[in-house]
C-alpha cells in the first residue's frame, strides 16, 4: 500500500517509493540516505507530535512532518 | 610540509582522531556538526612533520550547508596531498555515500574505518580487502578513541600522498555514464581541474556548478529531453544519489559480516530490530509523557549545581543545620554558609577569595609606596575591579559548561532538539535553538558561542539577538537590588515577585522579538530539520575537559583584552573632569562621564529616568547604564560609588545594593514605573562588551551593526512601554492599538510581497 511517511504509525515499516519536494529538501534527504528503495521503520514521534524519528540504513534520523510528507512509502502490512 | 585533510560524517570520530594525531585541543562533541571552522595541527611521528586539517563533519559534498561548502572548497582549491576519509564502521552504508563522492576528486584518498573495536565486540567482521579492492584506495582499520593503528594509517596516507590519483566514480556503465563522459571531456577541453567531479556535480544540477559553467547546461538539458527513467523520470540528481547507494549496497555492504548470533530475530516474517542499551535509555528520555519533565529536571539540576547556595535544599528542609565554614577572612563561608554550597558556588567563593586577597595586596602595596590617588584608583578601581568582576564568573561558567558538555557528549542534546522542535518552529527556529537560549540565563557568552550548532544563518542571527533577554547571572543583582529598594522605599509588592516578573518579561520580549523578526527582517521558509540522532554513549573525561577549556579560552581572552581596556576608559572618564584634573570618588559629579551623561539624559525621559528627575543627580541612572556595558555588575557598583559621594548611607540591608539604590531614589525622586523601566532597559539593552565581542565574532560581517541597533531599539521601546503604562494605565490601550496596527501592517506587507513573487 502506498502512503506518505507521515501516515505511518509507530512501529510500522515500509520501503521508500519516491521522494518529492523542493530541491534543497530533497537533496538533504538523499544525502541522509532517504532514497527510493531504502527501508524505513518509524521508531517514535516527539512528545508534541512532531518531529518523528525513523530508523533508516541502520541509524536513527529525525525529521519534521513537513519534510516527511515528501517521502512516499510502500507500506508493509 | 605535506598537508593531509580529515573528512567524514559528523559523529564519525573525526575530531577525536584529530586530537589524537595532533595532541592539540580541538573541540569534540557528540552533537552533529560541532566543528564548523576547520582546525589545523601537526603530526610529528613520521620522518617529516605533516600538517593535519580537520574539516567540518559532512554527509555529502552538496552545496547546501556552510560545512559542505567549506569542506568541498578546501579539497578542491587548497589541494591537500591526501584526504583521510574517516568512516564509522558501525554505519557503513551511509558513511560510504560521502566516500563515493570524495573518490571523484583527483586527490589521493585513504579510508580509515573507525570504531572497529565496537564492530569486533559485537562479533561482526569487516572484510577490509574486499572494500579496498572495490574502492581502489587503501583502507585501514582504526579506533580513534583508543588510538589503535593510527601510525599505520598515517604511514599509508603518507605513502599515498607521493603519487597522484585520478578521480573515479562508482556511477559506471549506466545510462547516464555517457553524459558524464561527454561533460568531462568538455570540461577537460577548457582545462578545468577535477573534471570528473565537476561533471557529475553538473549533471546533478548543483547550484554552484551551474553558475560556473552555464554553457554546458545545454548538453544536460538536451540529454534530459530524450531520457526517461521509470522511477525517477528525468531527475538526474535522484538517479545519481540512488546509483551511489545501490553501488554501496551491492558491492560494499557484503564486506560487513554480521555475527549470526546477534542477528535480529525474525518473528512471523518481520525482522525485529534488536534493542540496544541506547534504545532503552532513549525510551525513557524521549518518552511521550516523561520526555519534557525529565528534560526540565536536567535543566534545573544543572543550574542548581552551578548557582545554588543551599544544595538540594538540605538546609531549607532542616536536614542540615545552619553551618558555616570559618576559614581565614577571605575564604569565610567557602563550603557552607547557612546551606551547603553547590560545586559552582564553592568555586565561585574560592575565586572571589583569591581576587579579593590579590586586590587587597595590590592596594596595600600601592599605599606603602605612596602612590598618588589617581594611580591607586586606576589600578584598583579601574583595572582590577573590572577584571575581577569578570573573573568571578569563570568558575561558574566552567561548571555550567562542564555539565552542558556531559549532556552534549552523551548525545542527549540532540534529543532535546527532537523534543522541543515543535514549540520552536512556531517562531521560525528549530529545537536546537533552545540550548543556547537556556544557557543565556548563565552567561550570554558561552550561549552565543553555542549558536554555531544551528543549521541556518537566519536562526543563528535571531538566537544571538535574543540571548541577552534571558537575563544572565550578572543582571540578577540589578534586578534584586532595584526590586528590594522598591519594596523598602515605596512599600509596594514583593521583591521576589518583582524579580521573577522581570525574568518572565525578558522571555516575553524575546518571544515577541523572534516572532517579529521571523515575519520581517529574517523572513523566509523555516530551514529543514533533518538530523541524525547519535547513539548515547558515556562521555569521555578527556573530551569533556577539552570542551570546557576550549570555551573558557574565548572568555578569558576577552576578559584580559576588551574588558580591561574598556574598564580603564570608563574609569578615566569617570575620574577626570573636562580640564583633566583628577577627581576623587566624592567629586565624580564633575567628571567627563557625568557631563556626557547629562547630555544624553533627556533621551531617557520617556523611560522615566531622564529629564523629569532631580537636576543634581538625575544623570545617575543613565551613567549606571553606560558603566553596565563593561559588565552588568557595574550598574549597582556605580550606585555604590555615587552613594558614597552623596554621603547618604541608609544603613544595611540583607540584599546587596538595596541601600545604594534606596539612596539614589531619595536623591533623584524617581518613581516606581521609572525604576521598573530602568530594570527592563538594562535587561534588554546591549549586553556587556564581552558578549558584544562574542556576538561580533559569531555573526556574519555586516550583521553586527544591525544587531546593536536592534538591541538599542528594543530596549528603548520596552522601557518606554513599561514606564508609560505603569504611570498612566490608559496608555496601555495606545500600545495595544499600536501593536495590533504594526502586526496588521506587517501582515499586509508580507501578503503584497508574496503576491508579487507568485
Amino acid at each position: 500500500m502506498i502512503c506518505k511517511l507521515t501516515e505511518l504509525h509507530v512501529g510500522e515499516r515500509g520501503k521508500i517509493f519516491k521522494v518529492e519536494g523542493e530541491k534543497r529538501i530533497r537533496r538533504r534527504l538523499f544525502d541522509m540516505g532517504v532514497t527510493p528503495g531504502a527501508e524505513v521503520y518509524l521508531r517514535k514521534v516527539a512528545p508534541l507530535g512532531d518531529p518523528i524519528e525513523i530508523t533508516i540504513r541502520n541509524y536513527e534520523l529525525t525529521l519534521r512532518k513537513n519534510e516527511a510528507g515528501c517521502v512516499y512509502l510502500d507500506k508493509e502490512d | 610540509m605535506k598537508k593531509i585533510a580529515l573528512a567524514g560524517n559528523p559523529n564519525s570520530g573525526k575530531t577525536t582522531l584529530f586530537n589524537n594525531l595532533t595532541g592539540s585541543t580541538a573541540h569534540v562533541g557528540n552533537w552533529p556538526g560541532v566543528t564548523v571552522e576547520k582546525k589545523e595541527g601537526t603530526y610529528k611521528k613520521l620522518k617529516e612533520p605533516i600538517q593535519i586539517v580537520d574539516l567540518p563533519g559532512i554527509y555529502s559534498l552538496s552545496p547546501y550547508t556552510s560545512e559542505e561548502v567549506i569542506s568541498r572548497n578546501f579539497i578542491l582549491e587548497e589541494k591537500p596531498d591526501c584526504v583521510i576519509n574517516i568512516v564509522d564502521s558501525t554505519n557503513l552504508e551511509r558513511n560510504l555515500y560521502l566516500t563515493t563522492q570524495l573518490l571523484e576528486i583527483d586527490v589521493p584518498v585513504v579510508v580509515a574505518l573507525n570504531m572497529t573495536d565496537i564492530v569486533k565486540k559485537n562479533g561482526d567482521e569487516i572484510r577490509i580487502k574486499e572494500i579496498e579492492e572495490k574502492l581502489g584506495v587503501p583502507v585501514v582499520e582504526i579506533s580513534a578513541l583508543k588510538a589503535t593503528n593510527l601510525k599505520d594509517l598515517m604511514e599509508r596516507a603518507y605513502d599515498c600522498s607521493k603519487t597522484k590519483r585520478k578521480g573515479k566514480s562508482v556511477v559506471e556503465k549506466q545510462d547516464i555514464s555517457h553524459l558524464i563522459y561527454d561533460v568531462t571531456v568538455a570540461l577537460k577541453a577548457v582545462k578545468v581541474e577535477n573534471p570528473l567531479f565537476h561533471a557529475i556535480k553538473l549533471c546533478e544540477e548543483d547550484e554552484i556548478e551551474t553558475k560556473m559553467h552555464p554553457e554546458l547546461m545545454e548538453m544536460i538539458y538536451e540529454f534530459k529531453k530524450g531520457y526517461h527513467n521509470s522511477v525517477f523520470g528525468d531527475d538526474l540528481e535522484a538517479i545519481i544519489a540512488d546509483l551511489r547507494y545501490k553501488y554501496i549496497a551491492k558491492n560494499l555492504s557484503s564486506a560487513f559480516i554480521e555475527n549470526k548470533t546477534n542477528k535480529a530475530p525474525v518473528v512471523n516474517g518481520v525482522k525485529l530490530i534488536k534493542e540496544t542499551r541506547s534504545d532503552k535509555a532513549d525510551k525513557i528520555l524521549t518518552n511521550r509523557w516523561a520526555g519534557l519533565p525529565i528534560f526540565l529536571v536536567f535543566v534545573f539540576l544543572m543550574f542548581h549545581l552551578t548557582f545554588s547556595e543551599d544544595l538540594f535544599y538540605l538546609n531549607s528542609m532542616g536536614l542540615v543545620d545552619a553551618v558555616s565554614f570559618s576559614g581565614s577572612s577571605y575564604f569565610e563561608g567557602l563550603f557552607a554558609n547557612g546551606g551547603v554550597m553547590s560545586p559552582g558556588m564553592i568555586l565561585f567563593n574560592l575565586m572571589d577569595g583569591i581576587t579579593s586577597w590579590f586586590t587587597d595586596v595590590c592596594a596595600s602595596g600601592l599605599i606603602s609606596v605612596n602612590a598618588s590617588g589617581w594611580a591607586q584608583g586606576l589600578v584598583i578601581d579601574g583595572t582590577l575591579a573590572g577584571l575581577t568582576a569578570v573573573l568571578s564568573f569563570v568558575p561558574q561558567i566552567l561548571v555550567l559548561f562542564f555539565l552542558f558538555s556531559i549532556l552534549e557528549d552523551s548525545g542527549y542534546m540532540a534529543r532535546v532538539a527532537f523534543i522541543l522542535d515543535r514549540i520552536f518552529r512556531k517562531f521560525g527556529l528549530s529545537g536546537r535553538a533552545f540550548i543556547p537560549m537556556i544557557m543565556g540565563f548563565g552567561c550570554s557568552i558561552p550561549a552565543m558561542v553555542n549558536t554555531r550548532t544551528l543549521a541556518s544563518e537566519k536562526e543563528k542571527i535571531a538566537t544571538i539577538r535574543v540571548i541577552p533577554y534571558f537575563s544572565c547571572g550578572a543582571k540578577l543583582p540589578i534586578i534584586t537590588a532595584v526590586a528590594g529598594a522598591i519594596v523598602v522605599q515605596f512599600n509596594v509588592g514583593n521583591a521576589d515577585a518583582i524579580t521573577f516578573g522581570m525574568y518572565l518579561l525578558g522571555i516575553a520580549v524575546a518571544i515577541i522579538a523572534v516572532i517579529t523578526m521571523h515575519h520581517t527582517s529574517l523572513r523566509g521558509d523555516v530551514a529543514p530539520f533533518v538530523m541524525e540522532l547519535p547513539s548515547y554513549h558515556r562521555p569521555q573525561i578527556k573530551s569533556l575537559l577539552i570542551h570546557v577549556w576550549d570555551k573558557c579560552k574565548h572568555f578569558l581572552k576577552k576578559a584580559f583584552t576588551i574588558i580591561v581596556a574598556s574598564s580603564i576608559v570608563i574609569w578615566v572618564l569617570m575620574h577626570f573632569g573636562f580640564d583633566w584634573t583628577f577627581l576623587s570618588d566624592e567629586q565624580i559629579g564633575q567628571s567627563i562621564l557625568v557631563g556626557l551623561g547629562q547630555l544624553v539624559t533627556p533621551i531617557f525621559t520617556p523611560l522615566g529616568f531622564g529629564s523629569q528627575l532631580n537636576k543634581a543627580f538625575g544623570w545617575v541612572f543613565v551613567v549606571a547604564v553606560v558603566t553596565g556595558l563593561i559588565a552588568k555588575e557595574n550598574v549597582i557598583a556605580t550606585f555604590g560609588v555615587l552613594a558614597a559621594g552623596i554621603g547618604a548611607t541608609l544603613g544595611t540591608f540583607n540584599t546587596e545594593g538595596v541601600a545604594e539604590v534606596s539612596s539614589m531614589i531619595k536623591a533623584t525622586g524617581i518613581t516606581v514605573p521609572g525604576l521598573i523601566a530602568f530594570i527592563v532597559y538594562n535587561v534588554t539593552t546591549i549586553p556587556c562588551f564581552a558578549a558584544c565581542a562574542t556576538a561580533k565574532a559569531e555573526l556574519k560581517p555586516g550583521t553586527f551593526k544591525w544587531t546593536i541597533l536592534f538591541w538599542l531599539g528594543v530596549s528603548y521601546v520596552a522601557g518606554t512601554a513599561v514606564y508609560l503604562m505603569g504611570t498612566w494605565w490608559w496608555t496601555s490601550f495606545i500600545f495595544l492599538g499600536a501593536a495590533v496596527a504594526i502586526g496588521y501592517g506587517i501582515h499586509l506587507r508580507n501578503k503584497r510581497i508574496d503576491a508579487k513573487v507568485i
